[in-house]
């Protein structure tokens, strides 16, 4: 996703060399912008997916003490063709994850990826466990982290709020969905003897062969 | 535990060896191995079948010295000593005397402790165990797990394919010289944190994929998964191993409501799931349907697998309550009850009057707001999306507003420890709680019933649903609420009671209907007792002197004596057990999980069978499984 | 059973019984207590009807003393340097290990120093159990309450190193006061029974006299990390 550098995101475009300094102050584009990003962010729709503990955390979140509808985010979509958001909310297993790749791909874009709280950030308590994937930023884009076992629902909306400022930085000149060229789409995993990463393809190959020399570490 | 045997019974076991611990791990001390004493049970198993075949076992049970006779004996258990239910299967792995042990547990249903049998194979995989689901239905997915993790076949097995893991998945995990990609040391703590603790990353540190064995001349883009073995060609052809293994025991199968016969119709298969609404987490039901009827289904777990046994037996006995925490993560401390009662067994220790208190009130307040989550959750499934559970989780809300203030967590408390409790409710602490189960949440409970119990849609959509029999429900070791909504009194709680609910005046709820509505029905009953419970321990408890929570010097690094255990809890979903072995270390041997949503989830394919799509969700919903417990 | 829609009637007649009491409810505190307690505190007692919404970022639910997220070390405010001793113990007690700590070693005698040279907390792994603070014998790491952490990245941003991780102990003793006056107390217990065992130390060695000169080991011996005289 690109992103813009600046401090405020109207910098950038009234400092535009492209644009004639007379016309520094293009109020229609940032207007537009503003106006762009203001929509989208007041009205996230985030799939309704929950992975783990996490996810009653976000349930709770969603109820009335907390009430996600304040912010326009309410509607939980459970198709992914209908969601801009994804709240990976709990642990990502080697079992779950070319689902949530795959349900990943189907989201249109514009699209965001909430890693909420530990496990789903890094693997968290459970990263050393042998089906557990640390941190899905392993296979998708990953916008906010937010830390915490689980994060409290109020340290939900602040990744929510956090999400917010990255939309409102962001300009629909430089946006990828409105540029030419393919959208990225991220090869679902495959579960071989263990989960195997395509675009390490090489990387597996090259291991294979050299286990196969060495002959090191028969199975048990 | 004394090595009292019976006069005859004192035949020299064939395998006393020693529990050594591998060199790797206390290599200097090898404990003592205490056999076990031979109760009438046993002995009336051993006069039966014999002292060549009967021994005593190890610390607890006896062991079938021959695995093919395994059936023979689970039958006999069953049907002349009336141990009705099996409770817990698992497995153990020796090394140092190259055998897997497979540990059963079986329960009479009028309660008492349950009776440990065992048998072993070598690690080889060349014999394989006769499998146990004829006579205890509910062994199935246990069969399966225990062939998953340690790769022990078990013959005449229905569906025998991997169950948390995926198929082809490389190794089996739980053995204990099978090392994961981030593998980092055999026990916790890890040398790599102190003194010299550099900071890196575990991706960094282990390179991909390393630890994986990879058969020679894998392709990653070559490669067909096929991470479900035969499951749609054996639902699609009906030789779903359940039709086709006739052993030669009846197990006395209710009539299956099959596809009326008639009009020829096509069946099709549709997965719902893992990531759909209905299923409480990532759950895959794999449906067969003739229309909207289905005919067939089947589970596919594992989604939520995060090998809790395995880093259970990497941690320290402390480390892992936590964890269990994160089994069934709406009642986590229900969940350290269990395990911390399980640990204080071994150590035998007593936890102070204060603390048996505090866990108790923490445990039905669990149980409360448990059942509002589980009954909210149902009606979600009945399709009354998300309004009466808002109801339900803002009476949760300020349970869980208790609980963080005594302990700090709204979840994941970490509340309990071995003979004791963390903390101290405050004055103002005891005057919320008292507060909550005097005034606040009957009146929900009211509200609740007011809005549900007599309403005609919930009774149109619940009544007959999911119905499963008595007989059924203990052969499939349903426990907890569903086992009492249909008809049988049990419950932990008093059935091999533990902590202080001796103490305690309270009824166990028993409905008769097995269907959904009656399970939703016992939960509002079972809230009702809680409170009950509630409120004799909140006004007992200023009898105990405040601040007493701590049996002993409060320790980090215990030593469990060798042995094992098998302690269960009831909690809000049923049975919850744990199967300890420890080895004398700081590090639990063997660190088994008895989950009860995960064995009730072994009669989903009977309920389901004959019923509409739309009432398969609700039966998991009443069901109430936690994906946490269920995937450990 | 036929269905005569008395369910819905029942059904809306409880959200409705809802609706309508949440503004009585409104109308009680308009009265009353408006101005009195602070806003998120109202209505988040059991004795009242529901619960009313807690409008995150301009208002917040107060925290539980014993609330924990991430841990943090405590800084000595009156010597300025760590109270932590690098014993280990945290590191050792944490269920997933997220703790990693380099001990200081005196660069002339190569012996540890009761000091940490480098401390990570890996807060992407914690699980906000609290054993490193319950198990702390010096009180030098405590469980923080803060909670807005969530950041774009996950190296830099959460991988927390000592600088980061330090906090002064008026911080800790502003969101834990319970705890802080506890350890107060402990720490002025302590100083009592030192100061005592001193005085009759000192009066011992004074009723011997000069007899036996110095006992220098004695005092060194004492609580090498012991945070200094209040």
């Amino acid at each position: 996703m690109a992103e813009v550098a600046t401090n405020h995101p109207m910098d950038e475009i009234k400092n535009d060399p492209r644009v004639p300094a007379e016309l520094n102050n293009n109020v229609f584009i940032t207007t537009l912008d503003k106006l762009y990003n203001w929509g989208r962010k007041r009205s996230m729709w985030p799939m309704l997916f929950g992975l783990a503990c996490c996810a009653i955390e976000m349930i709770c979140t969603a109820a009335s003490r907390h009430d996600l509808a304040r912010f326009g985010w309410e509607l939980m979509r459970p198709s992914p063709r209908q969601a801009d958001l994804m709240i990976v909310s709990g642990t990502v297993t080697k079992k779950m994850v070319p689902q949530i790749v795959r349900l990943y791909n189907q989201m249109p874009e514009p699209r965001y990826v909430i890693a909420m709280g530990a496990c789903a950030t890094s693997g968290g308590p459970f990263k050393e466990g042998y089906n557990v994937v640390s941190g899905i930023d392993k296979f998708l884009p990953v916008d906010v982290y937010i830390p915490g076992c689980p994060p409290r629902p109020e340290a939900l909306l602040h990744g929510f709020i956090k999400l917010q400022e990255k939309i409102e930085k962001q300009s629909l000149r430089t946006v990828s969905w409105y540029r030419k060229g393919e959208a990225t789409v991220v090869p679902v995993p495959v579960l071989g003897p263990d989960l195997t990463d395509l675009r390490r393809a090489q990387e597996i190959v090259g291991r294979v062969q050299a286990n196969q020399t060495e002959a090191v570490q028969p199975a048990a | 535990m004394s090595e009292t045997t019976p006069a005859p019974a004192t035949a020299t076991p064939a395998k006393p060896a020693p529990k050594a611990a591998p060199a790797a791990r206390h290599a200097e001390k090898k404990p003592a191995v205490t056999l076990a004493t031979m109760t009438p049970e046993m002995n009336a198993v051993q006069q039966h079948f014999g002292e060549v075949l009967i021994q005593p076992a190890p610390f607890e049970g006896f062991l079938v010295t021959d695995p093919a006779k395994v059936r023979d004996v689970a039958l006999f258990l069953r049907d002349q000593l009336h141990f009705e239910m099996l409770s817990n299967q698992t497995a153990v792995d020796y090394p140092a005397e190259n055998v897997i042990e497979v540990v059963y547990h079986v329960s009479h249903i009028s309660g008492g402790r349950p009776l440990c049998f065992k048998t072993r194979v070598p690690r080889d995989e060349s014999v394989a165990v006769p499998s146990v689901t004829p006579v205890y239905p509910g062994a199935e997915f246990q069969e399966r797990e225990i062939y998953d993790m340690y790769g022990v076949r078990f013959s005449e097995h229905p569906d025998l394919r991997r169950i948390l893991m995926w198929e082809g998945f490389n190794g089996w995990p739980l053995r204990k010289d099978w090392k994961e990609a981030y593998y980092e040391g055999d026990t916790k703590p890890f040398d790599s944190r102190w003194p010299g603790g550099h900071h890196k990353l575990a991706e960094e540190r282990v390179p991909w994929a390393d630890n994986v064995n990879y058969p020679p001349g894998f392709d990653p883009n070559a490669y067909v998964s096929n991470p479900d073995g035969n499951l749609y060609e054996s639902m699609l052809t009906g030789t779903n191993g359940h039709e086709l293994s006739a052993p030669e025991i009846d197990i006395g199968a209710d009539t299956v409501v099959g596809v009326e016969p008639g009009l020829k119709t096509d069946q099709i298969i549709v997965n719902m799931g893992p990531q759909h609404p209905s299923t409480h987490g990532v759950l895959r039901m794999v449906v067969r349907i003739d229309g909207e009827t289905i005919t067939d289904l089947k589970l596919v777990l594992g989604y939520l697998h995060r090998n809790h046994e395995k880093i259970g037996e990497r941690n320290t006995w402390l480390h892992n309550i936590p964890y269990t925490d994160r089994l069934d993560y709406i009642c986590g401390m229900a969940n350290e009850m269990g395990y911390v009662i399980a640990v204080e067994r071994m150590m035998g220790i007593q936890p102070t009057e204060r603390a048996e208190y505090l866990r108790v009130i923490m445990a039905e307040l669990t149980r409360i707001q448990s059942h509002f989550w589980a009954i909210g959750f149902v009606l979600n499934d009945l399709g009354a999306f998300y309004t009466p559970a808002l109801y339900f989780i803002t009476e949760r809300d300020l349970i869980i507003d208790l609980f963080e203030a005594v302990t700090g967590s709204r979840m994941m408390c970490n509340y309990m420890r071995f003979g004791g409790v963390a903390r101290d409710f405050t004055p103002e602490q005891l005057a919320r709680a008292r507060e909550l189960v005097f005034e606040r949440i009957p009146r929900a409970i009211d509200e609740l019933e007011r809005l549900l119990s007599d309403n005609e849609i919930i009774k149109a959509r619940t009544i007959g649903v999911g119905y499963m029999s008595a007989e059924r429900s203990i052969a499939y070791s349903l426990t907890g609420p569903c086992l009492r909504a249909a008809g049988v009194p049990y419950d932990i709680r008093r059935a091999d009671p533990y902590s202080i609910y001796d103490r305690f005046d309270f009824d166990i709820p028993v409905l008769y209907g097995g269907d959904v509505y009656d399970r939703y029905r016992i939960r509002v009953l079972e809230m009702r007792q809680s409170l009950r419970i509630l409120e004799q321990a909140l006004n007992q408890i200023d009898q105990t002197p405040a601040g007493d929570i701590q049996a002993g010097k409060k320790a980090y690094n215990h030593r469990v004596p060798a042995g094992q255990t098998y302690a269960r809890v009831e909690t809000p979903k049923g049975e919850l057990g744990f199967y300890l072995v420890s080895d004398g270390g700081q590090n639990p041997w063997r660190y088994h999980v008895r989950s009860s949503s995960f064995i009730n989830l072994n009669s989903m394919r009977e309920m389901t069978i004959g019923q509409k799509v739309a009432d398969a969700v609700v039966i998991l919903g009443s069901l109430d499984i936690v994906l946490g417990e269920v995937d450990r | 059973m036929g269905l005569l829609g008395t369910g819905i009637l029942k059904g809306l007649s409880v959200t409705l019984t809802h609706f309508i009491n949440t503004y009585l409810e409104d109308l009680k505190y308009l009265g009353r207590k408006a101005g009195v307690e602070p806003r998120p505190l109202r209505r988040q007692s059991p004795k009242n009807y529901g619960l009313v919404t807690v409008e995150y970022p301009k208002e917040r639910l107060p925290l539980p003393e014993n609330f924990r997220n991430i841990p943090f070390l405590v800084r000595d405010s009156k010597t300025g340097g760590d109270k932590c001793t690098s014993c280990g113990i945290c590191a050792k007690v944490c269920p997933p290990q997220c703790i990693w700590i380099v001990r200081t070693t005196d660069p002339v005698t190569k012996r540890p120093v009761p000091a940490p040279k480098e401390f990570y907390i890996d807060s992407t792994i914690c699980m906000n159990c609290g054993y490193c603070a319950e198990f702390c014998p010096f009180d030098a790491i405590k469980m923080n309450i803060e909670y807005e952490l969530a950041d774009y990245g996950r190296i830099q941003e959460m991988i927390l190193d000592k600088e980061r991780l330090t906090k002064p102990d008026t911080y800790h003793a502003a969101i834990h006061p319970t705890d802080w006056a506890r350890e107060q107390a402990e720490k002025a217990a302590e100083e009592e029974k030192k100061r005592q065992a001193e005085e009759a130390k000192a009066k011992a060695a004074a009723a011997k006299t000069a007899a036996a000169p110095a006992k220098p080991a004695a005092p060194a011996s004492q609580q090498p990390n012991a945070p200094p005289q209040a």
